[in-house]
């Protein structure tokens, strides 16, 4: 069976790849021998013989981690993840290693340096970004579920882009031992799949505390497919109005709008609440993000792996060129604007103030969810866009990003949920957002709302 | 403020990046753009706000992340130079630095 099903996501991912560009290397020969071994070996893994796409920001074993980047086109890490360690103790089958905005950095996909992911919905559209490629694959049922990274919406905005489920967890929930870093405070590993009881089985085997990272936190992993009971007696959801103004397309206001009606029709108690900062996070996470990103990026200067420029005689012009040649524009532009805020005399007025305004928009979700279990907004403010579209234009590409940065910067876990198609058939999906370890309350949420209005929709580039 | 010529080139060095004159030339108007979209936090009294430089959550703080101090397992040098761009003797060899 396991065979059968990795012999089916394989053939699926190579014959469509072509039109995705979802995948940056498919292990054919690799991924059948461990079914076969997995299949022989009798493995009662909770994933035993699953089918599994990952990010190729993530290290495994013999298997390449580009970052989407020609600085490490040929890197091949020498060891597993500890996500990736628990998934293969789990008997999950790794297919593949899935396209991505270059290092992380995108909302499109656009920026990686092996060309975008196609939306399977419109393959003139953006998968979204940056884990463009994992969604994607899930969406056109390449594979069940799949792992990326999410540093300001990075698993939550593809996935609502591809019509798929896509979950960021607490920060501290899983380990980024073996995740190429970008922004170490903002960076969380999270889920896709198309069902959410899929999303709670894998988020299961891959949470907890690791030694190899120090900021991963001691707290119990709950079975979370058993909060998946449907029961949403005394919930209560909280709703931000302002937060459904200005620059949101007005059928995703309207799908999302809806999203409140169903759960009020199932109990749930619809709360106001504001969020009297969320309109400084895009200043506040593209200084923090981009001056914990120029520190991270310092490593790639070809010497101890990945490209190095040839014909360097001197070491420091090895190092410029090197960066110069290895990177593509959008990681030379954050590198510069991190450099910058951290320089000299700029410290206190970009980064600490970033920093205590971080502080501001935390303090306004802990009020929050005094009175709320958690709160829904859109994932993105419009469905996909055109490839090509926003990319001579990096603030309104990073705008793009506005309902999803404020999770990583308070640290709160978050999910997108499908909720519909627009009129030009292109997927809708709703965020929910809870108190740091609610992925249980978010999961059954989302679980009640599947019941309810389960989205069936398959986009005409698919496995299916 | 408006950021000059002179400080994209200063970054780029800072940076170690050699970035080419076009580079210079776009990433300048869209860099100074984003600097002064963040400004706008400036419009905010933060004099008694503390940053939030740290953990985010109290279970995170609190989880002891002190370790036995055992020698475990490693790469080992040959493994660890298998991806190294020019790797000599069981060493990183980098161009001279004088």
């Amino acid at each position: 069976m396991s065979r059968q099903s990795v012999e089916f996501s394989i053939t699926a991912a190579e014959r469509l790849n072509e039109t995705l560009n979802a995948f940056l290397e498919i292990d054919r020969e690799g991924a059948l021998q461990r079914a076969t071994q997995i299949e022989q070996s009798g493995n009662q893994g909770a994933l035993a013989g699953v089918p599994i796409a990952i990010k190729d920001n993530l290290c495994v074993r013999g298997m390449q981690a580009s970052c989407g980047s020609k600085i490490l086109g040929d890197y091949h890490p020498p060891y597993n993840a500890t996500v990736v360690e628990r998934l293969l103790k789990a008997g999950a089958v790794v297919i593949g290693k899935t396209n991505c905005d270059e290092f992380a950095m995108g909302s499109s996909n656009e920026n990686s340096a092996f060309g975008p992911v196609r939306n399977p919905w419109d393959t003139t559209r953006v998968s979204g970004g940056s884990s463009g490629g994992s969604a994607a694959a899930v969406a056109a049922g390449i594979v069940p579920v799949a792992l990326g990274s999410d540093t300001g919406g990075s698993v939550r905005q593809p996935a609502s882009l591809c019509g798929v489920l896509g979950i960021k967890p607490t920060y501290g929930r899983n380990s980024r031992y073996g995740l190429v870093a970008f922004a170490s405070s903002l960076d969380q590993v999270g889920v896709f799949a198309r069902e959410v009881e899929d999303v709670a089985r894998v988020l299961g085997v891959i949470a907890g505390r690791d030694s190899h990272d120090s900021t991963t936190a001691d707290v119990p992993v709950p079975d979370y497919t058993a909060s998946l009971t449907g029961d949403l007696k005394g919930a209560r959801l909280g709703f931000p109005r302002t937060l459904f103004g200005k620059g949101l397309d007005d059928e995703v206001k309207k799908s999302v709008e809806a999203v409140v009606d169903v759960y009020r029709d199932l109990g749930v108690e619809i709360v106001d609440i504001e969020l009297p900062h969320a309109g400084y996070a895009i200043a506040v996470y593209y200084i923090i993000a981009t001056a914990e990103a120029s520190s991270n990026l310092a490593r790639f200067d070809g010497v101890r792996y990945g490209f190095r420029a040839e014909e360097t005689p001197e070491l420091r012009q090895m190092y410029r060129r090197t960066r110069e040649e290895g990177f593509g524009p959008e990681v030379k532009r954050r590198i510069m604007l991190g450099t910058y805020v951290l320089s000299a005399g700029y410290y206190d007025a970009y980064y600490r103030k970033a920093q205590q305004v971080r502080t501001l928009i935390k303090n306004d979700f802990l009020n929050a969810f005094r009175s709320c279990d958690a709160f829904i907004t859109p994932t993105a403010p419009t469905p996909a866009f055109a490839i090509g579209e926003k990319v001579d234009d990096p603030l309104a590409m990073y705008l793009n990003d506005i309902y999803t940065v404020t999770a990583n910067l308070a640290g709160v876990p978050g999910i997108s949920v499908p909720c519909g198609l627009s009129s030009n058939r292109l997927p809708i999906g709703f965020q929910l957002l809870g108190p740091y370890w609610s992925e249980s309350t978010l999961l059954k949420l989302a679980h009640a709302y599947e019941q309810v209005q389960p989205f069936k929709e398959r986009p005409p580039i698919s496995a299916f | 403020m408006p950021i000059k010529q002179l400080d994209i080139e200063k970054v780029a060095q800072l940076a170690h990046l050699e970035l080419a004159d076009e580079e210079l030339k776009t990433f300048g108007p869209q860099i100074a753009e984003i600097v002064n979209y963040v400004e706008q936090l400036n419009a905010l009294d933060t004099s008694s706000v503390e940053p939030a430089i740290g953990g985010l959550t109290a279970e995170g703080e609190k989880t002891d992340s002190s370790r036995a101090d055992e020698i475990e397992g490693s790469l080992g040098q040959k493994v660890a130079l298998e991806e190294a761009p020019d790797p000599a003797s069981g060493h990183f060899r980098v161009p001279k630095v004088l």
